[in-house]
């Protein structure tokens, strides 16, 4: 029951907000990931409402999405070197509802763990066949599909012999303001995790499992690519009684 | 029985590889009559700039209104052609962004009171594990200012002063300043949403 819906008002403007998950971000400031020392906010976070400016958001990009950009094997002259794998999966919201047509982007490192990036001096090599960049449109069940080669493992200068996890950069719109999302997909098994900061700035283990794809033998395509399965979840509308007829 | 969310992690150092658009700065095409450019820095606690941020806005249209089902006045085609509501623009080496857009309109809330023109943002950088949001305000829009829920809800005057974008020093017309510092006495005002 809600205690103060007055439905006589008919100008009324209702918002229906957002859920505040607690504890599934990782913390602003973890030390042990050494550039957020001077990078994350030290004053506390004021609380905003969810108005008019939150409930609404981006979904698409600026420009139309083709079929060849979420196939990131096709888009030079020859293949890239890797493993063929097929990264597949919905987004959704925490209220189980998929979230169409709406704009997935990532970038990755090379098979050799190089990134097409002046900044990376990775002494890996670069591959000419990949520039490691997707994007696709959710279809109407809110499901993305990419089609590009396992990254490679990467060596960075947080501490002494730090690799970080073979990982893809995911960004999502989702449908509103409050449910923009740019995190990082991982690979079953990586022995890497345990000496990774960003991977463990998760608090829980179990969110940091979320993070996690899984191998699928049903999406893997005989004599051509592995099949990864990862499910995408935004937060849905807080619990609030609707009347809709 | 819900689901829980999917963590978020950092956009790391070479976001430039996958996100950065041609026209991503361009909230209305170049040459749209009443444009303004809001531009600043991002700035560490150690006072350098963040060359590898992306700054991502988000706002209503002039006539306070969003071409976004999710707005319960119903979505609203915009009247200034080419409005895309969004801008995103990468820091270039010296930490600077500059968006181009309207002036977005107030906006009602559920109890009655309006928003002062604002800008929604998001701040994403290598060392940042989840995006930071803050707000642009317009110094010019004293009267509306005064009244806006959000503002009123920052007690200090000088953190609220950190939301107010005011004329780019020696800049014309429409140019306004916005610099977001991440941290130090001046440290730009967070929200969590
Ligand atoms: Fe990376």
């Amino acid at each position: 029951m809600t205690a103060d819906q007055d439905e006589t008002v008919g100008a009324r403007l209702e918002i229906t907000a957002y859920q505040r998950p607690a504890g599934v971000h990782p913390p602003l400031l973890t030390p042990e990931y050494r550039s957020t020392q001077l990078r994350a906010p030290k004053q506390k976070l004021v609380r905003l409402p969810h108005l008019l400016t939150e409930v609404t958001g981006p979904t698409a990009g600026s420009q139309p999405v083709t079929a060849l950009d979420a196939d990131l094997t096709r888009r030079h002259a020859g293949e890239p070197l890797g493993e063929r794998i097929i990264v597949t999966g919905r987004v959704l919201d925490s209220d189980g509802r998929p979230v169409p047509d709406t704009l997935v982007e990532i970038w990755q490192a090379n098979a050799a763990g190089r990134y097409a990036h002046q900044v990376d001096d990775h002494p890996a090599p670069l591959d000419p066949n990949f520039d490691g960049a997707g994007r696709c449109m959710t279809d109407s069940d809110g499901r993305y599909r990419f089609i590009t080669i396992k990254p490679g493992a990467y060596p960075w200068g947080n501490h002494l012999n730090a690799w970080r996890p073979a990982h893809i950069h995911f960004s999502l719109f989702g449908q509103a303001f409050t449910q923009r999302l740019v995190t990082q997909m991982y690979f079953p098994g990586d022995p890497l995790f345990p000496q990774d900061p960003i991977f463990n700035s998760v608090p829980d283990a179990k969110a940091r499992q979320r993070m996690i794809a899984t191998f699928d033998l049903d999406l893997t395509e005989p004599e051509w690519a592995l099949g990864y399965r990862w499910d995408i979840v935004l937060r849905g509308r807080e619990q609030t009684v609707f009347e809709e007829r | 029985m819900r689901l829980p969310i999917t963590p978020s992690q950092t956009i790391g150092p070479f976001l430039a590889i996958g996100l950065p658009w041609p026209d991503g700065p361009f909230v209305v095409p170049e040459g749209t009559p009443g444009a303004i450019t809001i531009s600043g820095r991002v700035i560490d606690g150690a006072d350098q700039p963040l060359s590898d941020a992306l700054v991502e806005t988000w706002q209503a249209d002039p006539d306070g209104r969003f071409n976004h089902a999710g707005d319960p006045r119903g979505a609203a085609e915009p009247r200034t052609p080419g409005f895309r509501a969004f801008g995103r623009c990468a820091t270039d080496a010296d930490g600077r962004y500059r968006i181009v857009t309207v002036r977005p309109g107030s906006l009602p809330t559920a109890d009655g009171s309006l928003e002062a023109p604002h800008i929604d943002v998001s701040v994403f950088a290598r060392g940042l594990l989840d995006r930071v949001v803050t707000r642009i305000y317009f110094a010019d829009e004293v009267a509306a200012n005064a009244a806006d829920p959000v503002l009123a809800s920052i007690a200090d005057p000088a953190r609220r002063a950190t939301l107010i974008a005011g004329p780019q020093p020696c800049g014309r017309a429409g140019e306004f300043r916005f610099d977001i510092r991440l941290q130090g006495a001046k440290e730009t005002v967070f929200f969590d949403v």
